[in-house]
């Protein structure tokens, strides 16, 4: 039988290492670096809907955050509506993203490369600026806060809450790899390949009869839906949600976790976002100019490591 | 606005590099100006300074790290830029700290002038005097001279530019450095005007990318037409429904986008 | 499978103040073999361009059978039953060549809505025996960007093949192929079946009169000759184009 994907050794063994060392983080890690590393999982989910995006589909949006910080507002606004259980909440967020992603793929996607890169930043900002000035919903740059952590049925009767460190970030974890999971799925799938087959030429697969553009909008809504279950999960971990989620750093940073990381391998992404996140909440803590020091780094990241942290790996 | 529009949309249409730290320059030069105000109380003195050392910054940054990455694709430029705006704000953040700043407008320009029954503030109708004229001096240079012939030809040809005998690398540092100091020109005329502190460059960015989508990328003539357009939906968006005046110019972009999806003036792609 | 008649009327292209083609008539009759030659820029891989779909004729009418085509973008026009070769290879480079061949079988299998990965088997057996016919088999899990010129060549055909299309627009497959790579491509598109309409663009003539039942000949965008071999080779206006290489 012929096997289409290349076999690579690295890859199940630095799966089964990674989570290990991340489940085991709870046991060992002391409170704070719990927090950070249950925010770097977060983002690891929202970093590799974003690698779906820009690995496989070839797109490269700048505005993925706006979707984040949908899913983030959507569930804020009816978890202070006494909207309670984790599973609708994390529903509603990946609905609210998709919903958003639908609109603004149609109109982006009618460009590509580097056009379609300026659409999705300018509609990001688009909805920043709307997360600041409709003050009615979003109570402006003061955010909606106060968000209380959901309940799952199983979980109160063997009494664990997920008020507490260790539970959420367990929680944060299965999600993370069941989007993994997914991605990867959608990535072997039939599906998966014939975006990679657009990425690589488009003209061809017209002329083969696919229509590109709705398999294209089809990943981008994908990867919205994602990127808005992130989100929810980023308004219960921090208990508010506020225009800063949808800012177009935040996109950026998305981009350079996926690209630090190695794209087009879902894993990259995810040591990406981790070092992403100890870069800006580790220095953060330790040293006044962060984002000096991170913006620094990233610029050496891209001029002498093109290939990411996954391209170290599989050179060695 | 116009300036910014136009320096971003020569750097990229005649480089190919989607630059975001051209937020920052803009902003740079806004705090330059804030600078030399302070210290000589002389407003031309910044309109001279900002530009000339924007130029050379980045001329700099073309020589020592954009260079290395044209071969790279889009993406890694758009992360290497974006790198450099984080640079930028917290370098900025840290000399002039996180408060709003602001300079008084040049003396003889403070007033109010009635003009067809309307007021506007003096200022304003120096900025649009500076616009106008830089807008037009880029068009013929553009449109007539050796510089804008070059430069056309190391857009459309990079192989028959080189054969002609025109020195790319250079002519690209030039176009980097020329595209900074019109943005650092931006800076100083907006910095009496609109507020000075960290985090401008981002709301110009964007602002200037829509004009840029607008109006078609690396046309000038778009740049002019995307900025008056931007302009005037601001301004009108403001006095109808004030809190959603960028809605109103989103909701334009997105319009152009459904018609023309290379921009009111754009080749096509 | 469906005989399909490929037929351009009155097909005029202008890029700007130049025109490509003008006022074109060429009708394949459903299952011949169609030769479109003429010298460098003469509009060839532009009429291919306007029956597959790519660009929108600025007068004319695209007609696939009995269907009027020129409102249908490419891809429903491949759905009609119409494949395509390009002059440059346009392959998937990040793929494996199994890859690459599976994406054309599965266009017209079932296409690409599956969201989980699929056994499969019916269309893995046709991607082998594809290959094997094709004599690439031994590359199958080489990605395609390291191939060489003459394999890029001879994957660009099984890929439009695969789709197993009713009718087929060929651009210069011969381009740069060495001696053996002519002749197995040559045999490759001689074993299509009958009822298959072909319309080839191609400039080594040794090839296009081994194939071709008819010939057109374009010059400057208009259409000189159209006919038999026998009677383009005797054409004084294609003689003098073609200084008499014929």
């Amino acid at each position: 039988m012929i096997r289409g994907r290349f076999r690579a050794a690295w890859r199940p063994g630095l799966l089964a290492i990674l989570t290990l060392a991340l489940a085991s983080v709870p046991m060992w890690a002391p409170r704070f670096w719990i927090y950070i590393a249950t925010q770097a999982l977060i983002f690891a989910i929202f970093a590799m809907s974003l690698d779906f995006l820009l690995g496989y589909a070839g797109l490269p949006s700048f505005g993925h955050a706006a979707f984040y910080g949908v899913g983030a507002y959507a569930c804020a606004l009816l978890a202070l509506r006494q909207v309670d259980g984790l599973i609708p909440l994390l529903v509603v967020g990946a609905a609210a993203g998709a919903l958003i992603a639908a609109p603004i793929g149609a109109l982006s996607l009618r460009t590509t490369g580097i056009y379609f890169l300026m659409l999705t930043l300018a509609f990001g900002q688009m909805l920043w600026g709307l997360a600041v000035n409709w003050t009615s919903l979003t109570r402006g740059t003061d955010g909606l806060i106060g968000i209380p952590r959901p309940t799952l049925a199983g979980l109160d009767a063997l009494n664990i809450s997920l008020y507490e460190r260790g539970p959420f970030f367990f929680l944060c974890l299965v999600v993370a790899i069941l989007t993994f999971l997914l991605l990867e799925m959608l990535a072997r799938s039939p599906f998966g390949k014939t975006l990679e087959g657009i990425r690589d030429n488009e003209r061809r697969m017209r002329a083969l009869g696919y229509p590109s553009f709705r398999y294209r909008l089809a990943a981008f809504v994908i990867a919205g839906s994602i990127a808005g279950i992130a989100g929810s999960l980023a308004a219960m971990s921090n208990g508010y949600a506020t225009p800063d989620l949808l800012y177009w750093t935040v996109s950026g940073l998305a981009l350079v976790a996926v690209v630090v990381g190695g794209a087009r391998s879902l894993i990259g992404p995810v040591l990406g976002a981790f070092a992403v996140l100890f870069g800006q909440l580790g220095l953060s803590t330790y040293v006044p100019r962060w984002e000096l020091i991170l913006g620094t780094l990233f610029i050496a990241f891209v001029l002498f490591v093109p290939r990411g942290l996954v391209g170290l790996v599989r050179r060695a | 606005m116009f300036l910014l529009a136009a320096g971003l949309s020569i750097i990229f249409g005649l480089m190919n590099v989607l630059n975001l730290a051209h937020g920052s320059f803009y902003m740079v030069g806004a705090y330059i100006a804030y600078s030399v105000v302070v210290a000589t109380k002389s407003f031309w003195l910044a309109l001279v300074v900002a530009p000339v050392l924007l130029a050379v910054v980045g001329a700099a940054l073309e020589l020592v790290f954009f260079r290395r990455v044209y071969g790279r694709g889009h993406l890694a430029q758009v992360l290497l830029t974006f790198g450099f705006t984080l640079v930028f704000v917290d370098l900025i953040r840290s000399q002039f700290g996180p408060t709003t700043r602001s300079i008084p407008p040049p003396s003889g320009l403070e007033g109010a002038v009635q003009v067809l029954g309307a007021t506007f503030s003096a200022y304003s109708l120096f900025v649009l005097a500076v616009a106008t004229v830089v807008g037009a001096l880029l068009l013929v240079g553009w449109r007539s001279l050796r510089v804008g012939a070059v430069l056309r030809a190391g857009v459309e040809d990079k192989e028959m530019a080189g054969l002609l005998g025109i020195n790319l690398p250079r002519v690209f540092t030039l176009t980097f450095a020329f595209g900074a100091g019109l943005a650092g020109l931006a800076g100083v005329i907006a910095a009496p005007e609109f507020a000075i502190y960290p985090g401008m460059d981002a709301n110009v960015l964007i602002l200037a990318l829509v004009v840029v989508v607008l109006g078609g990328l690396g046309s000038i003539e778009g740049a002019l037409l995307g900025a008056a357009l931007v302009g005037l939906g601001y301004v009108i968006g403001t006095s109808l429904f004030p809190q959603f005046a960028i809605g109103l110019i989103f909701a334009l972009m997105a319009a152009v986008l459904v018609v023309r999806p290379s921009g009111l003036l754009g080749r096509r792609m | 499978m469906t005989e399909v008649r490929v037929s351009v009327a009155g097909v005029t292209v202008r890029f700007g103040a130049v025109a490509a083609l003008s006022r074109v008539d060429i009708d394949v009759p459903a299952g011949e073999r169609r030769a479109v030659i003429g010298p460098n820029g003469a509009g060839k891989t532009t009429l291919l361009n306007v029956i597959a779909g790519e660009l929108r004729p600025t007068e004319g009418l695209v007609h696939l059978g009995e269907q009027d085509a020129t409102p249908l973008p490419a891809w429903r026009r491949a759905r009609l039953g119409l494949g395509r070769t390009f002059q440059r290879s346009t392959l998937f480079d990040q793929l494996s060549v199994a890859e690459n061949v599976t994406l054309a079988v599965r266009a017209r299998l079932h296409g690409g809505w599956r969201f989980w990965p699929a056994r499969e088997r019916a269309v893995n057996t046709e991607v082998e025996g594809r290959l094997e016919a094709g004599g690439i088999a031994h590359l199958a899990r080489r990605r395609a960007a390291g191939l060489g010129h003459g394999e890029r060549r001879i994957l660009e055909i099984e890929l439009a093949l695969a789709a197993v299309p009713s009718a087929l627009l060929i651009d210069e497959p011969m381009a740069g192929l060495s001696g053996a790579e002519r002749r197995l491509t040559l045999e490759r598109l001689q074993a299509l079946p009958e009822d298959v309409t072909v319309v080839i663009v191609e400039h080594d003539l040794d090839a296009v009169f081994a194939l071709a039942q008819r010939i057109s000949v374009l010059d400057h965008g208009v259409k000189i000759a159209d006919g038999t071999p026998a009677e383009v080779r005797a054409n004084p206006r294609v003689q003098e184009v073609y200084l008499g290489a014929i």
